[in-house]
């Protein structure tokens, strides 16, 4: 039998110490990484349960939010104060996945789910780089509907699928984290990793490194944000794009702007250079097309994907217009 | 599937024509359409709390002394040989019984195909089962593992090493039309069809279309999973399926393993859905044969993935369809063409064009059927296969003409409906799509609908409507047979072999039965899904509902005669015949003087017998040569379409059949709607994944193969005309298949009424629509 070992650990050092070498996986509710095991896509040697760790939703002195790296999805999208300040992680929350789901997966969770790409699941039959590095990638030329234009590279062309985290990525989440050498906080525009030609290391958390919590800082646009997420069918679906955008106005003019999207790019997309375009701008439909041209100005499509450059484009342009006249 | 059968059938039909029709099963309409009592009425369905509190059991869930558990490996290439066979690990790894490959497996000759002409027939391919080295297709079984747990078994499977030569194979559908096969005929209908001269007709026709239509590969997703618990009892085979074809797979059994038909028992009960796609497949079949070897009983059960990999699914096609009208609308040229996946060693033929063979009238046909093979698990019999797909095809089609010539694209097809069947010439046995579509026009609110597209909008929102014609024949297959047993106490216990996919088998007939025999629905009993029972035919092809009351039908004439001899001459009834009386009011009476009657209690007492038992089979189902039997039905569908994602949202679909009567409203109307959302699915988001260079499928699993949510699925409205067929059992046509049939294109219809986007290519995903 495959040797596998379990230990519940009760706090993040615990945690921290009883992992750190190759096939060591932490797991929480298991919604993606059991999956993985039965596929035979991961096939750990050890398993630390980390369920056990922090998994309060708790106001910050700065008017920001601490969430436990064990919160289950659910709780954090039905929690009131992610429903009055950073409304558009409930909904993006709510968007992902099914309610049985969300029960069980934790947000630490969600932070390291792995690609949906056909071919990194399909151990007997196909090739993947991120699953086994060097052997050659499957989906560049075959089914990339679900696949990234923008931040992808020759060797992976995956994406993150999360939903959350997209949200996350607009409202400047902090992620602590645990380890050995000590505390740290990356933020989440720094968390995850593109592919480049190490499609296979996908975070900044080092073997050993566990996550502890998430923060949120004050939300400039504190109500006035938006997730929107577009997909195959109306539940139960990855998202072809989602964007999730936050915009607060003074005098006429965007004095705060934070914007990302999700299913396009191997992370949660930041949209840097569209905020820099926007921010001083007047919230007119020809700017937000300018600045969304300017961050898709690089995106290389696939033969099964190309679609999404047009189809993010115009989801954001709404999804501005929208949050925008909602203001005036 | 050859001149052979086109020319037997051929002849078979002309005769038929000849004879009289009241010579024929259906010449006097089934007494019953007038008199009815439990037939028509609402009623749960009585396998409902079984199901509902878990003591149904699940040919995966039999319990079994000594049980073992099986596991499959399946080969990850298409075309080639096996290079590397190392089974040492896994035959020592804990709890493993028995590895099974090639090379110990027994030598089996092939499942006879499924045909017309031999119905004991129901194999889906005809490649040899573990036989050779050969790999075939992508997914072929490879190696079976058997152990004493699940786990142990799925454990050694994966510690099997192999290793192949691969060989190049046959993937791509376009590659293969160039050297395409014209098959000889289609099921029962000659393949190629024509009539007049259509491609002139096309060209001289002053209002015409002209386009082609590209329908993706599916799978069949039944909740249950395929599985068999089975165990050699010495020579003898009892096998518990979930299978459509219980009677017919004990047959094909009992030849591929040189047995005795009263040897082999399959057994099923209940079946978690079907639709086409639980048959007689390789892992059945590998199953007892690693039972054989290893004297132990089996239980194998398919994961999804496996499905995938060894169940045949519904074939790509690639339809052209041309429709050319004179000024008034009326059709001069129907042409319905197309390409197809069936390999030579499969059996199912995707008759898309069946329903353009004979929904509209055309002065002039031109159909025909070319055949695509590929190195696959051979495609088979998917929900309404043919008419689901071609009906998209088709009436798309008639809606782009509608269009095209500014007229309501319901005056367009009620300006072609023809009197009698458009090429044969028989008449029809029903028909009222006229009506169907009256109704359901109404019902739906289609005077709101505005021609022009693109004319509704409600913020992002293009709101549009549209409709199309479904239509699914009649078929009631031959050989059904039935068992009536009448016990002293006044209760009937019916016995037949027919299968359950929770579409309401045993609910309707137990119906039939009470009626039929005149007796209250509480005293009726009905067995079924066991071939030790008088055998049905499969449950294929919308028919089952009708062969098995035909077979009633017959046991309860057998039974009439019977009871007379049993009444003797000390009865009110006595003296009379047969024909002159019938079984009413748990009795036999006088037709002429219903006051003349005798209960079955008194004559089973006075004759000092416990019970009175027959049997009987149908009559042979000559109704369907000699008249044209087809049910119809209109959809209609309301939806929106985001005009900044393409995002589609149905917002209503309604249903207006036109089948015949309807046994029980209830179970009619969950399987109209559970149609009608498969076809949902057809339209918009189901699509196999075939990946062409390596020819894998590669979502074979319900997270990437896309099934409608609950929350794609709006309120579904069904209705029906409930006009008896004068010529079936009952009054009634098959309903299993028609309500798939049609939606596709009534969404598209939709589609292009809402943006003026016209898409040809399902599913409709947003990016078409963008």
């Amino acid at each position: 039998m495959m040797p596998l070992s379990y230990a519940r650990a009760s706090c993040a050092d615990e945690a921290a110490r009883l992992t750190g070498a190759d096939g060591h996986r932490l797991l929480g509710g298991g919604t993606n990484l059991v999956d993985l095991m039965r596929k035979g896509v991961e096939r750990p040697s050890r398993l630390v349960d980390v369920t056990r760790l922090p998994d309060g939703i708790e106001p910050a002195p700065d008017g920001g939010l601490w969430i436990g790296a064990a919160a289950r999805n659910s709780a954090v999208a039905a929690h009131p104060l992610v429903r009055t300040r950073y409304p558009m992680l409930s909904r993006a929350i709510l968007s992902g996945a099914s309610a049985q789901v969300r029960n069980m997966a934790t947000v630490a969770g969600n932070l390291m789910q792995r690609t949906r790409c056909v071919y990194f699941n399909d151990v007997a039959g196909s090739r993947c780089n991120k699953r086994a590095p060097g052997s050659g990638c499957d989906a560049i030329g075959g089914f990339n509907r679900y696949h990234a234009v923008l931040g992808a590279s020759d060797a992976c062309v995956a994406t993150h699928p999360s939903d959350m985290c997209v949200a996350l990525a607009a409202l400047d989440a902090q992620i602590h984290i645990a380890g050995a050498g000590g505390a740290r906080v990356v933020p989440i525009a720094d968390f995850h990793r593109l592919p480049g030609d190490r499609p296979e290391i996908e975070t900044v958390l080092d073997p050993g490194e566990v996550i502890t919590a998430i923060t949120l800082p004050p939300a400039p646009f504190g109500a006035r944000g938006a997730y929107r997420k577009v997909r195959d069918r109306a539940s139960f679906a990855f998202a072809l794009v989602s964007f999730a955008a936050g915009v607060s106005l003074r005098e006429g003019r965007i004095a705060a702007v934070r914007l990302a999207f999700g299913g396009i790019a191997p992370k949660p997309w930041r949209a840097v250079r569209a905020e820099d375009r926007l921010r001083g701008a007047q919230p007119a439909p020809a700017a937000f097309a300018a600045a969304l041209a300017a961050e898709f100005a690089d995106a290389v499509p696939l033969p099964g994907n190309g679609f999404k450059i047009e189809l993010a484009q115009r989801t954001a342009r709404e999804v501005l217009s929208t949050l925008c006249g909602s203001e005036r | 599937m050859s001149n052979v059968q086109n020319v037997i059938i051929g002849s078979v039909r002309t005769v038929i024509g000849w004879v009289p029709a009241q010579w024929l099963p259906g010449g006097t309409p089934d007494p019953l359409i007038e008199r009815r009592a439990a037939i028509g009425r609402q009623a749960s369905r009585l396998d409902g709390p079984l199901k509902v509190d878990g003591a149904a059991r699940f040919a995966a869930e039999v319990a079994m002394a000594h049980l073992s558990y099986a596991a499959l490996v399946h080969s990850p290439i298409t075309r080639g040989r096996i290079t590397r066979l190392d089974t040492a690990a896994a035959e020592q790894a804990p709890g493993v019984i028995l590895v099974m490959t090639h090379k110990n497996m027994p030598r089996l000759g092939t499942v006879p195909l499924i045909g017309v002409t031999d119905l004991t027939a129901v194999g889906n391919s005809a490649l040899p089962i573990l036989q050779d080295g050969e790999i075939r297709y992508n997914g072929q079984v490879v190696a079976l593992v058997l152990a004493e747990t699940q786990q142990q078994a799925d454990h050694a499977a994966a510690l099997i090493d192999l290793d192949y030569a691969a060989a190049p194979a046959k993937t791509r559908f376009e590659d293969g039309k160039a050297d395409a096969r014209t098959p000889a005929s289609i099921l029962i209908d000659k393949n190629h069809l024509s009539v007049g001269n259509a491609a002139r007709e096309l060209a001289e026709a002053p209002h015409s279309v002209d386009q082609v239509y590209r329908t993706p590969g599916q799978n069949h997703n039944a909740i249950e999973l395929h599985a068999v618990t089975v165990a050699w009892q010495g020579d003898a085979l009892l096998v518990h399926d979930t299978t459509q074809m219980v009677a017919p797979s004990a047959n094909a059994l009992a030849k591929l393993f040189g047995l005795k038909k009263e040897q082999v028992r399959v057994v099923s009960p209940f079946v978690g859905g079907g639709f086409g796609g639980k048959g007689l497949w390789d892992h059945q079949i590998v199953a007892i044969a690693a039972a054989k070897l290893a004297g132990r009983p089996v239980r194998l059960m398919l994961s999804r993935e496996g499905v995938y990999r060894i169940i045949g699914g519904r074939t790509p096609t690639e339809q052209r369809v041309a429709l050319g009208a004179d000024a008034d609308g009326a059709f001069t040229a129907l042409i319905h063409t197309g390409h197809s996946v069936m390999p030579p060693y499969g059996a199912c033929p995707e008759q898309y064009t069946s329903a353009s063979r004979g929904l509209y009238g055309a002065k002039s046909f031109e159909i025909v059927q070319r055949h695509i093979d590929l190195d696959i698990v051979p495609n088979t019999f998917m929900r309404a296969p043919g008419e689901a797909i071609g009906t998209f095809a088709l009436e798309s089609a008639v809606d782009e003409l509608a269009h095209a010539m500014g007229m309501d694209p319901i005056a367009l097809r009620l300006r072609n409906l023809p009197d009698k069947h458009p090429v044969t010439g028989t008449a029809f046995s029903q028909h009222a799509l006229e009506q169907a579509f009256a109704d359901g026009a109404r019902r739906f609110g289609w005077e709101q609908r505005r021609a022009e597209p693109g004319a509704v909008r409600e913020g992002e929102w293009q709101i549009g409507l549209g409709c199309a014609t479904g239509s699914f024949p009649y078929a009631r297959m031959p050989g059904a047979a039935a068992r009536i047993t009448l016990h002293q106490n006044g209760t009937a216990h019916i016995a037949c072999s027919a299968q359950e996919m929770g579409m309401g088998t045993a609910t309707v007939q137990a119906q039939h039965a009470a009626d039929r025999l005149g007796l209250p629905l509480e005293a009726i009993a009905f067995e079924l899904g066991d071939s030790a029972l008088p055998a049905a035919p499969m449950a294929g092809g919308s028919s089952q509902t009708v062969s098995v009351a035909g077979a009633i039908m017959a046991a309860a004439e057998k039974l009439t005669g019977e009871l007379l001899r049993l009444a003797g001459n000390d009865s009110p009834v006595a003296g009379l015949r047969a024909g002159e009386v019938m079984l009413d009011r748990a009795g036999i009476a006088s037709i002429a003087d219903p006051a003349r009657h005798e209960s079955y209690a008194s004559i089973l007492a006075r004759a000092a017998r416990a019970q009175v038992s027959v049997t009987a089979s149908g009559t042979a189902p000559l109704e369907m040569l000699k008249f044209a039997m087809h049910s119809t039905s209109a959809i209609f569908c309301a939806l929106r379409v985001s005009a900044v994602t393409g995002e589609i949202r149905v917002d209503r679909l309604l249903g207006s059949f036109d089948c015949g009567t309807i046994l029980n409203p209830q179970t009619a109307a969950s399987q109209f709607r559970g149609g009608m959302i498969m076809g949902l699915g057809l339209a918009l988001t189901e699509e196999t994944l075939f990946d062409a260079r390596s020819g894998r499928i590669m979502n074979p699993s319900l997270a990437d193969y896309h099934i409608p949510t609950h929350l794609d699925v709006p309120e579904i409205e069904v209705m029906w005309t409930g006009i008896p067929d004068p010529r079936s059992p009952l009054g009634a046509r098959g309903i299993g298949e028609i309500g798939i049939t049609g939606v596709a294109a009534a969404v598209a219809n939709a589609v292009f009424n809402a943006t003026g986007r016209r898409i040809r290519d399902l599913p409709i995903t947003l990016d078409k629509l963008l």
